[in-house]
């Protein structure tokens, strides 16, 4: 299926831009009208799975970050993040609530909260090639006014 | 995002205000932490009834604080979720780490 429109991002693996990438995206899913509540989960999506590229993918060092959003049908969106950095070795096991290896002041539950508020959830992971989560979302129909 | 740390008698009141992500948790911990250490309250409540957006680094937040109030056999209570940010909350199981308390006004007296 073709989307009806699309928006590229690309940003360096730094923790200042996690409220920007959240909020892009977001402003970005707006045109769909969504409700306040919808559109807070997918800044919450986004933000945990950005937050594990730079926490988790690139750890120590920095790397650039990949969002693609595609929205199709004029309900849904598609919000695919990337990096290149260390991959993960088991992703059934990081999927898995409160697994972490981000020590004590991460709560493991990043892979939960993004299954939780979407509705549809991929990852895909290779050790030294990097990870890429695809998320979607379907915003409730609401009546529009065309003209 | 920003922290203001209230001490009332043994109760150490921290009122959280904006966003809390992975990029200011640290900020906010450093700072809870500083004065919990010092202080060693009975009880430190986080507020967050000026929080407007929570991921999972504001859970761990709470964890961490858990942990540290532990140590002294302190406990910790949150106060006034947001409604947005409830769900969050539950899925982390925290009401079996903490209190949850609601409805509490932000007291704007201090006591130090």
């Amino acid at each position: 299926m073709k989307p009806t429109n699309e928006m590229h991002l690309r940003f360096l693996s730094v923790s200042s831009n996690e409220a920007f990438a959240r909020t892009t995206v977001a402003a970005f899913a707006s045109q769909l009208d969504p409700t306040v509540d919808e559109l807070c989960d997918l800044r919450t999506a986004v933000s945990e799975a950005v937050t594990n590229c730079i926490v988790h993918g690139y750890r120590n060092t920095i790397g650039m970050v990949y969002i693609d959003c595609m929205i199709y049908e004029e309900h849904t969106i598609q919000v695919k993040i990337k990096d290149h950095g260390c991959g993960i070795e088991d992703v059934k096991q990081a999927m898995e609530p409160m697994f972490t290896t981000g020590g004590e002041e991460r709560a493991g539950l990043g892979f939960a909260v993004m299954q939780s508020f979407t509705d549809r959830l991929k990852v895909r992971s290779k050790v030294g090639k990097g990870t890429t989560v695809v998320m979607e979302k379907d915003f409730s129909p609401r009546p529009r006014h065309h003209g | 995002m920003s922290v203001d740390l209230k001490l009332k008698k043994d109760e150490l009141t921290a009122l959280l205000d904006g966003e809390i992500d992975h990029h200011c948790a640290r900020k906010l911990r450093e700072e809870i932490d500083e004065a919990a250490e010092h202080i060693r309250p009975r009880r430190l409540i986080l507020d967050f009834s000026g929080v407007n957006f929570m991921d999972s680094s504001g859970v761990g937040l709470i964890l961490g604080r858990c942990r540290l109030m532990n140590l002294w056999k302190g406990r910790v209570t949150i106060r006034n979720v947001p409604e947005k940010l409830k769900r969050i909350v539950s899925l982390a199981g925290l009401s079996e780490l903490c209190d949850l308390e609601e409805g509490v006004s932000v007291e704007n007296e201090t006591d130090e």
